[in-house]
């Protein structure tokens, strides 16, 4: 089976197509960041509070705003996170200006107003650590154990809190459904000490104005230095052009993922960043192969037009590139839809970085190379793009 | 020839054992729960995946330089009384910013070599320069300085370490982290208790013995009005609790002398105990030098009043009745048996050098790790089969040659993680995923050049030959490439995104073994198998 027997597709033709599309996309991403919803810089980059709460049952939106309002919380998103038959949301708290509070200190506001039918001097059991289950059975030592009660609370204080995450999801309905779990002295003892409420806290992530600070200069100069690394290697194992044409095609497709990124309002987190690095590195890969083959053609093919040559060996390499990308784009898609939502926004950066990265250096790259060597041309200089020692 | 593929498929077959042995160590029964258990063991999971908690911490260097600065305040104004050095003022002009600059004012010119020699003799850390007017500055050498700020880091990292050890957590990470802002990272894996491990790691627990010189004061207000407006020189304000029986219940501040009489360092040993009443009490010893130097104080001070100061709060004032050397006890019936066992604890484990701030944290709940680890897994399942099934369908023949390359390749990788001891994380299972993908680009630049080959007309056996030289420096490119971007991600990033980094680069090296190395031997063998002429099934 062969999807591309011998094609050859004026590539180079279509320049000004593949420039307008490029163009659309890449304008559309950056009036969004300038002027419509900005850079939705993540948590790890604003700074700020974010709670990740699972619900027993569908929450109630406007109740949970009204109650987080009532204890004096401003600058707050409350979001759905991940499908609706999990009843997750994401609580998205502003940074707190003032270092002298305390950083925890917009977490223990939210769950404390998030327990609205707490009876008083009672635990919540959804959010109750295995440790302070045990000491409260220790002083309650319903089973009447003597010396061996630490281990024995220990015990069902870790049954307790693994039925309740690894089985039920982080949520208990109610307490009844420990019966099986832990023995009945021990559920009647629970009832007296602590109550169920509707929520579990799966996820938090508390990030002080300090270090949002440190982590976007982190990530700047990792891109600098990636972008750096790519120019020198090809400048030394090609031409200058050849660097700096990568350089572009890569900056390009940086542009229109973060573009595509303010478009969907999708956060930016420092995994994101990761996997825009790895497609940095991705398209610098493809760059590389159709460079090489370039490279290769032009030894073999001295007499005839630069155009020709990059035309001939975009064709040639046409299949590995587009199945490549195509078997890329396949584990990628399948860490999309399969891989979670805690993976959301990294794999949504990779499958677009994907798609544009291939196409980018065909329809950028390539073209760059022909444009400069065809401007020095022009104004009369010996052509460039040809290597000049045999590598 | 056929010598030299034999050994090649022995290397081939030695090299899968070894790396099934990276992941699954000796297992201890073959069966699917004995498997898994032998690779949990082997490969660990990062907090994302396991649940646990995540904090960095800035250690507040600058009240450990204070410490140091106030005595040697203390010690320089003893030394210019007994040397008969007048002055008309000697202050910290600025504690919170500048720390170690003590200003002296209104030194008499001709005291000038005497007061360079007391500096150079008493206080070699630090220097003296002279100001304007008759006044001198006196500050910390600044390389004295930064060790010992970098000394307050590598202490608060070995005090946190032994009281998390004493929780018992496992596989605890607390090290320095960032560069230069005296930060640490501390990753502890399985525990759902954030608060309490913060209550144990904040405490300060630095213990001081103050002489107390004023007080209860209902507010800080009154203790001013009872001054005159202006607290003296060498005196401080401590917020403590009220004296029981008082008429103001709650807190009541104190004014302490700035320089304690004894502190953290000096203490030996603390143990829960009882006190007279039968309350739960911290009874502390100190150390030899300790004692001493506390004897030396309370006969100096009899009928006059020390506090025992925890954590810049004053725990509970006692009179000095007589000498005491060598031991004490906090008390005041207000922490139960459990309280006194972690200040038992707390105290023991040594004393922060200087106070800790929370700047980042995270806590990821054993139910998400369970979940992400599911998620993972099956999308890694799902985009593995894809490839596997299309490379079969795609290329044929040779397409078993790729996936069994593939498959090696993931061998290989989880391998080289079981024996570095690397670390699992969700972006970790992506890079795994990434890498099939991105691995089988070697197989198709090969195995697409080797069909370009036989199109031109050449045999099987020259065509293998030269797809594989073609697209070997190729390879060797985006290889080198990509991990230069992956070891850029590794220095640049922390726990998830290194774990990342790790499987991809493992991934690639990995694929530079198989796509080239072992996808030829293959190759070679089933050439040997085939008549003269007969095609290639690719």
């Amino acid at each position: 089976m062969e999807f591309f027997r011998n094609p050859s597709i004026d590539f180079l033709g279509k320049k000004w197509y593949f420039l307008a599309f490029s163009l659309v996309f890449s304008v559309a991403g950056v009036l969004s960041m300038l002027f419509w919803h900005g850079v939705p810089w993540g948590v790890d980059f604003r700074g700020g509070t974010l709670v990740y709460v699972k619900f027993s049952h569908t929450p109630d939106d406007i109740a949970i705003r009204a109650s987080l309002d009532r204890v004096g919380l401003r600058n707050f998103k409350i979001q759905r996170y991940g499908q609706a038959s999990n009843n997750e949301l994401l609580i998205d708290l502003a940074v707190q200006e003032t270092s002298e509070q305390a950083l925890d200190r917009g977490k223990t506001q939210i769950i404390n107003a998030l327990e609205t039918n707490a009876p008083a001097g009672k635990l919540d059991l959804n959010n109750a650590s295995s440790f302070t289950i045990k000491n409260f059975l220790m002083e309650k030592d319903p089973l009447r154990l003597g010396t061996d009660a630490d281990q024995k609370y220990t015990a069902q204080a870790q049954a307790i809190v693994n039925f309740r995450d690894k089985v039920q999801g982080g949520v208990f309905g109610s307490i009844d459904q420990l019966k099986g779990i832990v023995d009945p002295p021990v559920v009647a003892a629970l009832s007296d000490g602590f109550f169920v409420s509707d929520f579990g806290v799966r996820n938090v992530e508390i990030v002080g104005p300090q270090v949002g600070g440190q982590l976007r200069k982190q990530a700047f100069l990792a891109t600098v230095y990636s972008l750096a690394g790519m120019l020198v290697y090809l400048g030394f194992r090609f031409e200058w052009i050849y660097g700096i044409a990568a350089v572009v095609t890569v900056f390009h497709d940086t542009l229109i993922t973060v573009g595509a990124f303010s478009l969907t309002k999708t956060d930016i987190s420092l995994t994101v960043i990761a996997a825009i690095l790895t497609l940095i590195g991705y398209s610098n890969n493809d760059t590389i192969v159709v460079f090489d083959r370039i490279r290769e053609n032009i030894k073999l093919m001295r007499r005839e037009k630069l155009s020709d040559i990059v035309n001939r060996s975009i064709n040639q390499t046409l299949s590995r590139t587009i199945l490549t990308a195509g078997l890329t784009f396949l584990t990628v898609l399948a860490l999309y839809l399969f891989g979670g939502e805690v993976l959301h926004g990294f794999s949504l950066a990779l499958v677009i970085g994907i798609l544009i990265g291939t196409y980018s250096s065909i329809a950028i790259a390539a073209p760059i190379l022909v444009a400069y060597q065809d401007w020095r041309l022009g104004r009369g200089r010996r052509a460039v793009a040809v290597p000049s020692k045999a590598k | 020839m056929n010598k030299n593929l034999t050994w090649k498929l022995a290397l081939i077959v030695g090299i899968l054992l070894a790396f099934l042995l990276g992941i699954f160590g000796i297992p201890k029964s073959f069966s699917k729960q004995g498997l898994l258990a032998s690779m949990t063991d082997r490969i660990h999971l990062g907090l994302d995946l396991r649940g646990g908690t995540h904090l960095i911490l800035q250690v507040q260097v600058n009240d450990a330089v204070n410490v140091d600065a106030d005595n040697a305040l203390e010690t320089l104004k003893e030394q210019l009384r007994t040397k008969k050095i007048n002055y008309a003022e000697i202050t910290k002009p600025d504690p919170k910013n500048s720390p170690d600059r003590i200003v002296l004012k209104g030194v008499p010119p001709e005291s000038r070599s005497d007061l360079l020699t007391i500096v150079q003799e008493r206080l070699p850390e630090y220097e003296a320069t002279p100001g304007p007017e008759n006044s001198w500055v006196v500050s910390m050498k600044p390389q004295m300085l930064a060790e010992l700020k970098n000394k307050a880091v590598t202490q608060a990292i070995e005090t946190i370490r032994n009281r998390i050890d004493q929780l018992g957590v496992s596989e605890p990470v607390i090290q320095e982290h960032g560069l230069g802002q005296y930060q640490i990272l501390v990753q502890l894996p399985g525990i759902d208790d954030p608060a309490r491990v913060k209550d144990i790691m904040q405490s300060t627990a630095m213990l001081e013995i103050k002489q107390v010189l004023g007080g209860p004061y209902p507010s800080e207000q009154a203790a001013l009005q009872d001054k005159g407006g202006v607290l003296p020189p060498d005196a401080i304000l401590l917020p403590g609790h009220a004296a029981p029986g008082a008429e103001t219940e709650g807190q009541a501040w104190y004014l302490v002398s700035r320089v304690s009489a004894v502190s953290g360092k000096d203490l030996r040993d603390a143990q829960p105990s009882r006190d007279q009443n039968g309350q739960p009490s911290v009874s502390f010893t100190l150390t030899g030098e300790g004692g001493q130097r506390f004897y030396n104080f309370t006969s100096a001070h009899i009928n006059d009043s020390l506090g025992v100061v925890l954590d810049n709060k004053v725990q509970e004032v006692a009179n000095i009745k007589d000498s005491i050397r060598d031991r004490g006890e906090i008390s005041g019936g207000r922490m139960n048996e459990q309280q006194t066992k972690d200040l038992s604890m707390i105290l023991r484990s040594g004393a922060l050098p200087a106070g800790v701030k929370y700047l980042e944290e995270r806590t990821v709940g054993p139910s998400l790790g369970a979940d992400s680890i599911r998620a993972g897994v099956r999308a890694a399942i799902i985009g593995m089969v894809a490839v596997l099934v299309f490379m079969l369908v795609y290329y044929r023949g040779a397409g078993i040659n790729a996936d069994v390359a593939l498959i090696l390749n993931l061998i290989i990788l989880l391998g080289f993680m079981g024996y570095f001891g690397a670390v699992l994380t969700l972006p970790g299972i992506a890079g795994v995923i990434l890498t099939v993908g991105m691995g089988v680009d070697s197989n198709v630049l090969i195995f697409e050049r080797i069909r370009e080959e036989l199109r031109n007309g050449k045999t099987p056996p020259s065509a293998v030959d030269q797809g594989f030289s073609h697209a070997w420096i190729t390879i060797v490119d985006t290889h080198v490439t990509t991990i230069v971007s992956a070891a850029i991600l590794f220095i640049f990033g922390t726990g998830p995104v290194r774990g990342f980094a790790t499987t991809l680069t493992f991934g690639l090296l990995a694929n530079l073994f198989t796509a080239v190395f072992v996808s030829r031997v293959i190759f070679d063998w089933i050439l040997t198998r085939k008549q003269r002429g007969e095609a290639l099934s690719i």
